[in-house]
């Protein structure tokens, strides 16, 4: 009923934005700052931003999510926050006893021009900052990308922050894991450990953003990357950075800044973005793949050749963060499913011809675009499948189209924290998943002859 | 324990009833760099004019403050849901530089055509207030053209908390106050003020008016209609339940329409009851509205009491922790929670006045904790220390709790099921109830779980 107005025909909306499929950059920049470890972000504006993404996190994690505001009055917003900026970060370090303070910008203060190099020197200047505790920045204007840029800004912000040239090279890779969840970092971290790969993972919520339930609260949970492994950053040999717009950033920064020498490769997402990884990790660490990595890639394309009559040319409606689509595209398209609409609200030019590289031509592609534009699309084309954020239910319930929950926000559904997309074993759990909701479907619709047993 | 620092601006924010000299501090700004539950002007609006229904609510700003307040308020409708969509003009870096309000015309212009909402909203978001965008030209120009009401809701973020946020969205309502017909409202009238309707609470509420014989004019905002609110001077008294969002309103239509008002709360048995007993006094010359008072309250309290006492069985003696958005709240919880037993160890609120407090003093038990704009790290601490089996509270407070291993209430937006009311009472307690006594709290690891200690704090 919510979405009856929706109609078939689309017309060229330029001043207007109908459920959007993105959110502001700040929000990212706290999610990447939770991934350094005894970091509490802190939103530079006025309080209801940081109220705002503690809310949109906490709801998609369920966890406690932690971070300072400035809180911006209206005499902050005439004469800038600089002072309010100071006053801040004396108070968490005085209070909350941080290592980092990960600062971001919103509109209103970037708006003003808050200058946060000027601003964090000058704390560091007047004795705010006590020795071994940082720092980072990032400017994260919300009228300018949306979370997926924020999230690349910040962890930028951390490669400006700590990484150091000794100039002794390690045997180490840096991994930078992309806007993915808690679990994908861990399942990154686990790969490369099986493969006996020596890595820096950053940034890391694992244990942070799905933290175990210990009886007791936790302002800085176990996880996050540790401050010493981000400064071992710079010594490390290379640098593979999963998808080139969360994480693409960050790794050119930190080649030129520390002469690591980066990769950038698509989100480990299904079999040929992981094999890519997985061949990736093993060039740069000099390594054989194990026999373990290779069973779980067998097993993921067995259950995709036992079950590739229930895929083929079923279609597919896609919407969410332009690095996950790249991938999900790919994956989908490799099972047999026809990917038959893709939508994503960060804009960005690649994005089409990238969509189209993985799924063919004759995919509809839009950058930039809405939920509603989304759905018009379904109307014009139905498909069997969406996959999208938990926002993607209204459509999922009115066009009566089966809804798996995949991207940012999740508020309705659990696991995403907990188990992995990205890797051999993160496609087993989107094959399972995309299974479970075609066959569902088919004997929920089916006819009473026709409802059996075996499928 | 190592002891909890608090900072120094903030020592006159928390009170210990029976321990501390009373004068706690508050209704001030939250510090910088506090970890603040807090919220902003936008939010304080976007809360209490999003469950008008039949409205158009388009957010003039960059795409955060929409996206964030899509259709998380679980207020409820039993017709029109434009409201439920997220509009926004999503204003770019360049809209930033050159002005938006030529979009901002664009965009409300498209969506009043194509939705034909009974009136429009304009929320100024921070970046808006600042650029000086002339919205109040556009919805006047919008106004004229499309024969509806656009109203400007001034709300940028910086200009004050969630309160002021508030007082924006009441200084918008009375702006279509008194704009309808109202010769066909009954004497008997009433309008509900700050209900919003949260998983059908206002339904239920209403049900009890309407069996008393009082005619429930409108409930501002819980499922609202515009042409309820144009007629709402037309009532003969405004109940207020929601004190710290709607009083300013009440106070507005006192002064315009000389309506009177009174302050009510939903939660819990005791102030139900007086806020169906107070609205018949209030028409005591009909004395019938008084006697079928009586029999709600009869017949509501039959319905749940075998019920209710059961729960009381199970929950006597447990601790209870509250931390809600308003301190009025707080009283009907403590009520409540001793309806059932409970003792309430911790009272909390973001945005208390000194009279508030004063009252909570009182109510409070010695040894209680009394807390204004709390930050994590202090409601976990003293929810520990106090060895609370509950904590009361909202999104941000949800995850604290299950981590130290305690059950948890929703009593802010994300609520399922109603609180309000006989029945709301009853499904409270079923909710203290399942929570408090879920088995999961016996799998928490403790010392001997693997037959080996572990240290705790």
């Amino acid at each position: 009923m919510l979405l009856r107005h929706t109609p078939k025909e689309i017309k060229e909306r330029s001043a207007l934005t109908v459920n959007p499929a993105k959110t502001c950059q700040p929000v990212g920049a706290m999610y990447a700052a939770l991934g350094v470890h005894k970091c509490l972000p802190h939103s530079h504006g006025s309080q209801g931003c940081c109220a705002y993404h503690r809310s949109a996190l906490t709801r998609h994690y369920k966890e406690p999510v932690m971070a300072g505001t400035s809180s911006f009055t209206e005499g902050a917003s005439v004469f800038g926050g600089q002072a309010n900026l100071l006053e801040a970060i004396n108070n968490i370090f005085t209070i909350y006893n941080p290592d980092v303070i990960a600062v971001h910008t919103t509109c209103l203060s970037e708006t003003i021009g808050d200058d946060l190099t000027q601003i964090t020197n000058k704390a560091k200047e007047e004795g705010k900052v006590p020795d071994g505790k940082y720092v980072i920045k990032a400017n994260t204007p919300s009228y300018v990308g949306s979370h997926v840029t924020g999230f690349a800004n910040m962890v930028k912000g951390i490669v400006d922050a700590f990484p150091v040239n000794t100039g002794h090279k390690t045997n180490t890779i840096n991994i930078i894991p992309g806007y993915v969840e808690p679990s994908d970092m861990s399942e990154i971290k686990r790969i490369a450990s099986e493969m006996g790969i020596k890595t820096i993972v950053f940034p890391d919520t694992s244990n942070v953003l799905n933290g175990p339930q210990t009886g007791k609260y936790d302002m800085y949970p176990s996880g996050g990357t540790k401050i010493p492994d981000l400064i071992k950053a710079g010594d490390s040999k290379a640098t593979i950075a999963l998808g080139p717009i969360a994480s693409g950033p960050a790794a050119k920064a930190l080649d030129t800044k520390c002469k690591v020498p980066c990769e950038i490769l698509k989100l480990p997402i299904g079999i040929k973005a992981t094999d890519e990884f997985v061949d990736r990790l093993r060039i740069l660490g000099g390594v054989s793949v194990s026999e373990e990595i290779k069973t779980e890639r067998g097993q993921a394309v067995d259950v995709i050749t036992d079950m590739q009559q229930y895929f083929a040319g079923k279609k597919a409606a896609l919407i969410g963060d332009p690095d996950q689509m790249v991938s999900l595209a790919g994956f989908l398209t490799d099972i047999g499913m026809k990917v038959r609409h893709v939508v994503t609200g960060t804009s960005g030019k690649k994005f089409e011809k990238r969509i189209r590289e993985a799924a063919g031509e004759d995919v509809n592609v839009k950058e930039g675009g809405d939920y509603f534009y989304f759905h018009q699309l379904i109307k014009n084309e139905k498909v069997d499948l969406i996959l999208g954020n938990s926002y993607s239910k209204y459509i999922s319930r009115d066009e009566d189209i089966p809804l798996i929950r995949f991207g940012f926000p999740i508020y309705d559904r659990v696991g995403h924290q907990y188990n992995p997309c990205v890797g051999y074993r993160g496609a087993m759990r989107l094959l399972e998943n995309i299974l479970n909701a075609l066959l569902d479907r088919q004997d929920r619709d089916a006819l009473e002859e026709k409802f059996e047993l075996v499928m | 324990m190592e002891k909890l620092k608090i900072l120094e601006g903030r020592r006159g924010q928390v009170f210990e009833k029976g321990k501390d000299a009373f004068k706690l501090n508050c209704g001030v700004k939250s510090t910088s760099g506090a970890v603040s539950q807090r919220a902003c002007v936008f939010c304080g609006s976007r809360v209490v004019l999003y469950p008008i229904t039949d409205a158009l609510h388009l957010v003039h700003g960059p795409i955060g403050c929409a996206a964030y307040t899509w259709d998380i308020r679980g207020s409820m409708s039993s017709g029109p849901v434009i409201n439920r969509h997220s509009f926004s003009t999503d204003l770019r870096e360049i809209d930033v530089i050159y002005g938006g309000a030529e979009k901002l015309y664009k965009a409300a212009s498209q969506l009043i055509d194509k939705h034909k909402p009974e009136a429009a909203f304009i929320y100024s978001t921070c970046i808006v207030g600042l650029i000086g965008d002339d919205v109040e030209a556009v919805c006047k120009k919008l106004s004229e053209e499309k024969k509806i009401p656009v109203i400007n809701v001034d709300s940028a973020g910086f200009k004050g908390t969630k309160k002021d946020g508030y007082k924006a969205a009441c200084e918008s309502i009375a702006k279509l106050v008194g704009t309808g017909d109202i010769s066909m409202i009954a004497p008997y009238s009433i309008n509900i003020l700050g209900e919003f309707n949260l998983a059908g609470e206002a339904w239920i509420i209403k049900d009890y008016y309407t069996r008393m014989g009082v005619n429930v004019n409108a409930v501002i905002t819980g499922d609202g209609r515009v042409a309820d609110l144009k007629r709402a001077h037309g009532a003969a008294l405004n109940v207020v339940q929601c004190a710290g969002s709607m009083t300013y309103l009440a106070e507005i239509m006192k002064k315009k329409y000389n309506i009177p008002f009174i302050r009510v709360s939903y939660f819990g048995l005791d102030d139900m009851t007086s806020a169906l007993y107070d609205v018949a006094a209030f028409f005591e010359k009909n004395p019938e509205i008084n006697e079928r008072a009586g029999m709600v309250v009869k017949d509501e309290m039959d319905a749940i009491m075998p019920g209710l006492l059961r729960y009381r069985k199970a929950l006597s003696g447990k601790k209870a922790a509250l931390y809600v958005g308003g301190a009025f709240k707080a009283f009907s919880l403590i009520k409540a929670l001793r309806v059932l037993g409970m003792d309430v160890v911790l009272a909390g609120s973001q945005t208390g006045n000194k009279e508030d407090y004063e009252d909570l003093k009182k109510i409070c038990d010695d040894g209680a904790i009394i807390i204004d704009d709390a930050n994590p790290q202090e409601l976990s601490r003293y929810i520990t220390e106090k060895k609370a089996d509950v904590l009361i509270g909202g999104v941000k407070e949800r995850p604290i709790a299950y981590k130290i291993g305690i059950g948890f209430c929703d009593h802010n937006h994300e609520r399922k099921i109603p609180l309000a009311g006989y029945a709301g009472m009853l499904n409270f307690a079923g909710e203290v109830y399942s929570s408090v006594m879920s088995p999961v709290w016996k799998l928490v690891l403790r010392n001997d779980t693997f037959g080996q200690k572990r240290s705790r704090p």
